[in-house]
């Protein structure tokens, strides 16, 4: 019960930037797995490229982009946090953080459908 | 307010370090009615046997500071107007410390951080030498005072969830007082006060949430601090490295 509300922005980019990174520890050894069939088999493989062209695959791919984006431009403004000059804007930093994830993750959905 | 204008729902935790239950009670609304106005009417006007604690009540001393609904608060400069939701208020001991009675905190580790991290005065000169001299528009001097205003009140303390997590973490107000001393030119401690924050409970435990720097009730920013300890310790790492 003795829990404060967290509702503030750098308690959510916080928080953000943790489940993005679990998502993608989760991700990659799949990743890596899948990527191996290329030695071992190739036919296989070649099933699970046909599969990730339904457009719901593709909708998880744009997810997939957006939490390994928002991972990475999270990162740099924790990295300019601790090693930088202090900046007062770090609300403003996590916002377009998110933003910058957005758009690649948003440019990648267009390309891919 | 609630349901009848004129009357506030007041939840209170009652109990001690072996456990405890809310209590409710009905105190009367008044404009310009703070939290610790709240409590003190219940402990005069409902049950002379709540404990809770206060000094100053204009936001001097920081010996008022509870939950309030789930918030970390310095109750007596905290309009009930502003919190109450629909009338109801929750009011709890201050989070992540243990509890003494009812609404009073136990601040014990509070303080014993303090001094773990090394936030105590380390002399650079006896009184028989002459006042030393300070640059008041020194880069150091304006980082120090950015964060001597602390009134020890412990909200950022109850706001963290990283003190939460890991009971040995300093916390912020302990390296927020670090950080004032490390820039202090009159503070002879400066790697003293980087070896107590770089330990295993130390700045570099900081997750960089901000609870601390958004709840602070004297809008200090102890997350600026702790950033800039990370970055000290770092430095001082490195330096120690070449020069080894």
């Amino acid at each position: 019960m003795r829990r404060p509300p967290r509702s503030h922005p750098l308690w959510l980019a916080y928080i953000l930037h943790r489940l993005s990174g679990l998502g993608l520890a989760l991700f990659l050894p799949v990743h890596f797995w899948v990527l191996s069939l290329a030695l071992t088999q190739p036919q296989q493989l070649d099933e699970l490229l046909v599969f990730t062209q339904m457009p719901m695959v593709k909708l998880a791919e744009f997810g997939l982009v957006f939490l390994l984006a928002v991972h990475l431009f999270g990162g740099l403004r924790l990295l300019a946090l601790e090693f930088l000059p202090w900046s007062g804007r770090q609300k403003s930093l996590a916002a377009g953080a998110v933003g910058m994830a957005f758009l690649i993750s948003g440019t990648f959905l267009i390309q891919a459908v | 307010m609630g349901a009848d204008q004129e009357h506030l729902e007041v939840t209170v935790w009652r109990g001690t370090a072996v456990g405890g239950r809310t209590e409710t009670f009905e105190v009367p609304a008044h404009d310009s009615q703070t939290v610790l106005d709240v409590v003190s009417w219940i402990q005069q006007y409902a049950d002379p046997t709540l404990s809770y604690r206060f000094a100053c009540r204009v936001g001097m001393c920081g010996s008022c500071a509870m939950m309030v609904n789930g918030e970390p608060r310095w109750t007596c400069r905290t309009h009930v107007q502003k919190v109450a939701r629909a009338g109801k208020v929750r009011i709890e001991p201050l989070r992540n410390l243990p509890v003494i009675k009812d609404l009073v905190a136990d601040m014990d580790p509070f303080f014993e951080k303090w001094i773990e991290a090394e936030g105590v005065h380390h002399p650079t000169r006896t009184r028989a030498d002459a006042i030393e001299r300070i640059d008041p528009e020194s880069a150091a001097r304006v980082e120090a005072n950015t964060g001597i205003e602390c009134i020890n009140c412990a909200v950022c303390y109850a706001a963290c969830d990283t003190v939460a997590g890991n009971s040995d973490y300093l916390g912020p107000a302990a390296l927020n007082r670090a950080w004032t001393l490390f820039n202090d030119a009159k503070d002879a401690g400066k790697q003293a006060v980087l070896d107590a924050v770089s330990g295993s409970g130390g700045c570099h435990n900081c997750h960089s949430m901000g609870s601390c720097t958004h709840y602070c009730p004297n809008e200090l920013n102890p997350m600026a601090a702790i950033a800039g300890l990370k970055r000290e310790t770092a430095k001082s790492f490195f330096r120690r490295r070449r020069d080894a």
